[in-house]
């Protein structure tokens, strides 16, 4: 059992009348990376700000790195690099002295500051530009400045709020990658959120959703499809080159299936779901009777569906989670 | 982070413009005075005429006012401009969530951006005491009494206490507002109501419900009078230039109205300057009391305030 980093217990944030956060419980272990994913104004702002001690919960408590985030803020700061989502810098100074000012307020000492904020830098990828000052920087490099300032702390846990907001499909990319290799090179604990599901589903090893300040589920991307589908949700469709020709002869076979929950056909397009992975054997007896199979289409439920699926039942309670993929 | 505080006040525009314009007045106003200097200490009716360096600061031949009224005027400016935009500045251009992310107090925060606009302004002030007293001596070749010196050294305290007043309450408006513009316009209306309207205000009050002079007693013109000085007195311009008009002319026994009774048998001598300190002691509290309480409300404003890009 290991011994979570982040812990927050019964977590709740009131504006007035609107809870932001309510009754948040999350563990976090040591050296994962989790997506704490929801739309916005779902409060994940808040909730991070919370960790840090930035704002104060009005009941529950925040526990990061063992300090209590409320009570003693400067401890959990000091272990914790946190990057918000529109970072800003000083524009009248270079990279390398907004690096140095954030390090000198870390306590680096003036001697190492120089060659850490360099290596630091480097890491990021932003040596060539370590002298320009940051009014000049796109957007992607200033992200990418914000993560040096993190890294400048030498932080057990990186706290990125909206990290891939407003850079191009490139720039998320390689950012996205070099958190992650970042976080296994260094053990270290990175909680990112986001309400970009496909950012996340490349990086996170585990995922949290958040919807009006409740944390409806977490786990790993599969964990979440099988708490979300239950146990049936492999969904093969399989495409034959003619229109399929009612009544067939071949449904009260297939029908008889013990594993296939469900079957529907649309004209030439037939679909199964069922309780274990029926897609070769199914293949298999298409092909032995003859029908012209011309495409095969294994469904796998995404952090889209999962997603997709939280904002109906949040909002609809709708239980249809059958989604056309083409 | 003061550091940081002070080189970018040095660097920035605004204060470059700023120092500018008080060493522009600084210097007409010397130029007046050692222009008629010679008048001013070959007055001997006047008690105060052997205090050369404290007369170079407050003489003038009327055509400018001299250095420590212009000082009331431009010392809220300064310290409204190094003050009205440091914390909201900071919030806008995303720097703030950054700075209060990292394991530094909050107040630390706050302090240092006091304390950094506070030294550039003590320097500055002190440079041109400095230089006022270097420059005499070399024109003149008068000695410096120890008296004088301290007495200037006074006023420029004081004077830095009147920056730290407007300072405090410009930052404390940059707490408040979130835009800058707004918080150095409010800051700009309160010094002209202060400077321009509050005596209006006050005479327009007081007039109201004021008898007849001619009706009433002695001690009551008195009583009215105290109340009308005590009312300005809210004015921390006020409290500025009656300290310093004490400090810098040693003849000034009294601030109020001085009956003849009291008057009577007085020798027009300049004051020692114990005695001006303990004169001026009240205004310069209160104006002291003033600049913690706009510092401490600061304080209060964002210890607890929500920081959000």
């Amino acid at each position: 059992m290991k011994d979570p980093i982040i812990q927050l217990k019964g977590l709740t944030k009131q504006y007035g009348r609107v809870k932001a956060v309510d009754g948040l419980n999350l563990d976090i272990d040591k050296g994962e990376i989790f997506g704490l994913l929801g739309p916005n104004g779902a409060g994940k702002t808040t909730t991070i700000l919370m960790m840090l001690g930035l704002t104060d919960p009005t009941s529950g408590t925040a526990f990061v790195c063992g300090h209590n985030a409320t009570s003693s803020p400067i401890q959990v700061k000091r272990k914790v690099g946190y990057m918000p989502d529109s970072v800003g810098f000083y524009d009248n100074m270079t990279a390398l002295e907004n690096l140095m000012y954030i390090g000198r307020l870390n306590g680096v000492p003036e001697r190492e500051l120089k060659e850490r904020s360099a290596e630091v830098l480097e890491i990021v990828g932003l040596a060539a530009d370590q002298h320009k000052k940051t009014s000049a920087f796109s957007r992607g490099m200033k992200q990418r400045l914000g993560l040096a300032d993190v890294l400048i702390k030498n932080p057990d846990v990186i706290i990125l709020d909206e990290p891939t907001l407003g850079i191009d499909p490139t720039g998320v990319r390689d950012f996205l990658a070099l958190i992650k290799q970042l976080s296994r090179q260094q053990g270290l604990t990175v909680l990112l959120s986001s309400h970009h599901l496909h950012h996340v589903q490349q990086v996170c090893d585990r995922v949290g959703i958040f919807v009006n300040g409740k944390l409806l589920a977490q786990g790993d991307i599969s964990a979440l499809s099988a708490q979300l589908f239950g146990t049936d949700s492999h969904v093969t469709s399989i495409r034959l080159a003619q229109a399929v020709l009612q009544p067939w002869p071949l449904e009260p076979e297939l029908r008889a299936w013990e594993a296939v929950t469900q079957f529907s056909i649309h004209e030439n397009e037939l679909e199964f779901t069922s309780k274990s992975d029926l897609t070769a054997a199914l293949v298999r007896f298409l092909v032995e009777k003859g029908c012209d199979v011309i495409g095969v289409n294994q469904k796998n439920y995404g952090l889209d569906d999962i997603y997709q699926k939280y904002f109906e039942s949040n909002s609809t309670k709708n239980t249809n989670h059958e989604k056309s993929i083409f | 982070m003061v550091h940081k505080g002070i080189a970018d006040h040095i660097r920035s525009w605004r204060f470059a413009i700023l120092i500018a314009l008080i060493v522009l007045t600084f210097i007409a106003s010397m130029y007046v005075s050692l222009a008629n200097i010679k008048s001013a200490t070959g007055n001997t009716k006047d008690p105060d005429h052997l205090f050369l360096y404290l007369k170079l600061l407050t003489t003038t031949d009327n055509s400018i006012p001299p250095f420590h009224v212009f000082l009331s005027f431009l010392a809220p400016l300064l310290g409204i401009s190094l003050g009205f935009d440091v914390v909201n500045s900071e919030q806008n251009s995303g720097t703030l969530t950054r700075l209060v992310a990292q394991p530094i107090y909050r107040d630390n925060l706050l302090l240092a951006k006091f304390v950094s606009a506070l030294v550039i302004v003590s320097g500055l002030f002190f440079a041109l005491a400095l230089l006022m007293i270097g420059g005499g001596l070399v024109l003149t070749g008068v000695r410096m009494e120890p008296q004088e010196l301290l007495r200037i050294l006074g006023f420029i305290v004081i004077t830095i206490a009147y920056v730290a007043f407007w300072l405090s309450l410009s930052i404390m408006l940059s707490i408040l507002f979130k835009q800058a513009a707004t918080s150095a316009l409010t800051a700009i209306g309160i010094w002209l109501f202060f400077t321009i309207f509050y005596q209006i205000v006050i005479n327009l009050v007081v007039k109201s419900f004021l008898p007849d002079p001619a009706y009433l007693t002695q001690a009551q013109v008195i009583g009215y009078n105290d109340l009308i000085l005590n009312l300005q007195r809210i004015a921390p311009g006020q409290l500025y230039s009656d300290a310093v008009t004490t400090l810098l002319m040693p003849s000034v026994r009294s601030l109020g109205p001085v009956t003849m009774e009291q008057m009577a048998g007085a020798i027009p001598a300049p004051l020692p300057l114990k005695e001006s300190v303990m004169i001026v002691w009240p205004q310069v509290s209160g104006l002291l009391a003033s600049t913690v309480s706009c510092f401490a409300l600061a304080y209060f404003l964002f210890m607890r305030r929500e920081i959000r890009s």
